[in-house]
């Protein structure tokens, strides 16, 4: 039989799916045990059990000048910017979205402007975006939204071409204005895109959180980890790499789960 | 005065002439077929009843009024396929047929809920009751065709323009569409315009059966005429032509 016809069973497939997380940390403890073997004090790879024994510390205990959990603080405050980032991006790329997908107008005086505007690298725009918005909260925000939302832009104004033009004319024929066929038939069918859209960006609005935070700040996940960067102090930082793709899968099954939930005319055809 | 008068119309895109001088007179409640070979302009004629393309010469009047800019409610329209919205239920598919006329497309309280109860008995006419509350995406072909036909007709135009409405469908399904169409039309005395490939069918269905054809043709550019109504047949009572064009005013 074909390689592309074997299929593993149930049991199979759930070990499988295992097997790299199980690979990798077998690896790992072992690096970590050659090299502290060698030498008790090496702080390149710390012992598995010396990261949960530092993660409890950074989850549970506070700071001793400012008696907070500075973890927690991190946390919220890098949460604050990349949702508030991304929830910016979505609502401008939805309105333009429609606009340039809509309206004859709009497409001619915005999608080459926004096909040029997506190829900008916006790290080679952070210098700028710090001294126009200064080092607080809103340059921060500003670099993921210049970051993904002329990808999105570009993304849902495709998505709203393609609605057949049948359904366009027939709205038409039931007398809906440009209005109503923007808010009741284009809006709903791009929404399930525009989900997975941030969905995908999720990635890159991350990538610009935590460079923004790196640069210039002074609370955040990014800006703890470069700061403890100095004391070599690995167990930090992986702990707080293993948090953050936590809470990065978290949002992503939250989004996901919203997009089965909300528009259940999707599956409909399945 | 005719209820549709189409008259001296023409149709090129750039060089290319796809329709040239068009008349025809229809009365209200009349079903006319729209046959054809592919690429001869009846599925152009339909959309500029449609008025989803302006012709490039001549007016078409329903009811004695100008020509269309743009598509209205005075025109109801089933396409082959896509005519039904996906992302609404079948029940709101057709109370979308009465809330898209309104500022923000939706109706609230007592007005939905008789556009709700009109949608209902609409439903039970075309059969479709038993999957109000489904997604058009979970039902079969003809359904999504009945579906989009009970829309159109929720709406109340003037005149129905089905575009090769039964040709995605299979042989029995589409008996049946024949017969669920042939009752409507009964009831209702609607003015429908219906393009099809299928010769027989338009003969079965129509009272006129109108035939597109190039009477001039260039071998050495083919776009440089376009085609008109050839024949105009009277369909009912079994089919007996009542008008032949005359050659001679189309192949001077």
């Amino acid at each position: 039989m074909r390689l592309i016809n074997h299929i593993p069973g149930k049991p199979l497939a759930v070990l499988l799916a295992a097997l790299p997380f199980i690979a990798l940390f077998a690896a790992y403890s072992i690096g970590s045990d050659i090299r502290l073997d060698a030498n008790p004090q090496d702080k390149l790879l710390p012992a598995p059990s010396t990261i949960a024994e530092t993660a409890q510390r950074l989850f549970t205990e506070p700071d001793r000048r400012s008696k907070e959990i500075l973890l927690w603080n991190d946390t919220f405050a890098s949460l604050a910017r990349l949702l508030g980032g991304v929830g910016i991006s979505a609502l401008l790329s939805l309105l333009i979205g429609l606009a340039i997908g809509l309206l004859p107008y709009a497409r001619s005086a915005m999608s080459s402007f926004i096909a040029v505007v997506s190829m900008v690298p916006p790290l080679a725009l952070l210098p700028i975006l710090f001294i126009v918005f200064g080092l607080g909260e809103t340059s921060k925000v500003v670099l993921i939204v210049i970051g993904i939302t002329p990808f999105m832009t570009r993304d849902l104004a495709q998505r709203v071409l393609e609605i057949p033009q049948e359904q366009i004319v027939k709205a038409q024929t039931l007398g809906a204005s440009s209005a109503v066929i923007a808010l009741r038939v284009a809006l709903p069918q791009v929404l399930p895109r525009l989900i997975s859209n941030v969905r995908l960006s999720l990635g890159s609005a991350w990538l610009f959180l935590i460079a923004a935070e790196a640069v210039a700040s002074n609370v955040g996940l990014g800006y703890r980890i470069f700061l403890v960067r100095r004391y070599l102090a690995m167990d930090v930082i992986l702990t707080y790499v293993i948090w953050i793709t936590f809470l990065a899968f978290l949002i992503d099954w939250l989004l996901k789960t919203l997009s089965r939930k909300a528009f259940p005319w999707m599956e409909a055809g399945l | 005065m005719s209820f549709v008068s189409v008259s001296n119309v023409w149709q090129k895109y750039g060089n290319r002439s796809i329709l040239e001088r068009v008349n025809v007179e229809i009365d209200e409640g009349e079903f006319i077929s729209i046959v054809g070979a592919s690429g001869c302009g009846k599925s152009t004629f339909l959309r500029m009843l449609l008025a989803q393309e302006r012709p490039h010469k001549g007016e078409i009047s329903i009811d004695g009024g100008v020509t269309a800019k743009e598509p209205n409610r005075e025109r109801g329209v089933v396409f082959q396929k896509y005519s039904v919205f996906p992302h609404l239920s079948v029940r709101e598919n057709l109370i979308a047929a009465e809330s898209f006329d309104t500022a923000f497309g939706r109706l609230s309280g007592e007005k939905r809920k008789t556009a709700a109860e009109r949608a209902d008995a609409m439903l039970e006419r075309i059969g479709l009751n038993h999957v109000a509350d489904q997604y058009p995406a979970s039902l079969s072909g003809g359904m999504q065709q009945r579906l989009a036909i009970g829309q159109a007709m929720t709406a109340k135009p003037r005149i129905l323009l089905l575009d090769e409405p039964f040709g995605a469908l299979d042989p029995g399904t589409r008996l049946q569409m024949h017969d669920f169409l042939l009752e409507l039309r009964d009831e209702t005395n609607m003015t429908v315009f219906m393009v099809t490939h299928d010769l027989q069918e338009g003969f079965k269905l129509g009272d006129r059966v109108l035939v597109f054809d190039k009477p001039r043709w260039d071998p050495h550019d083919p776009g440089m005429y376009g085609a008109t109504i050839t024949y105009d047949f009277d369909a009912r009572d079994g089919g007996i032509p009542f008008q032949l064009k005359e050659d001679a005013d189309v192949s001077a």
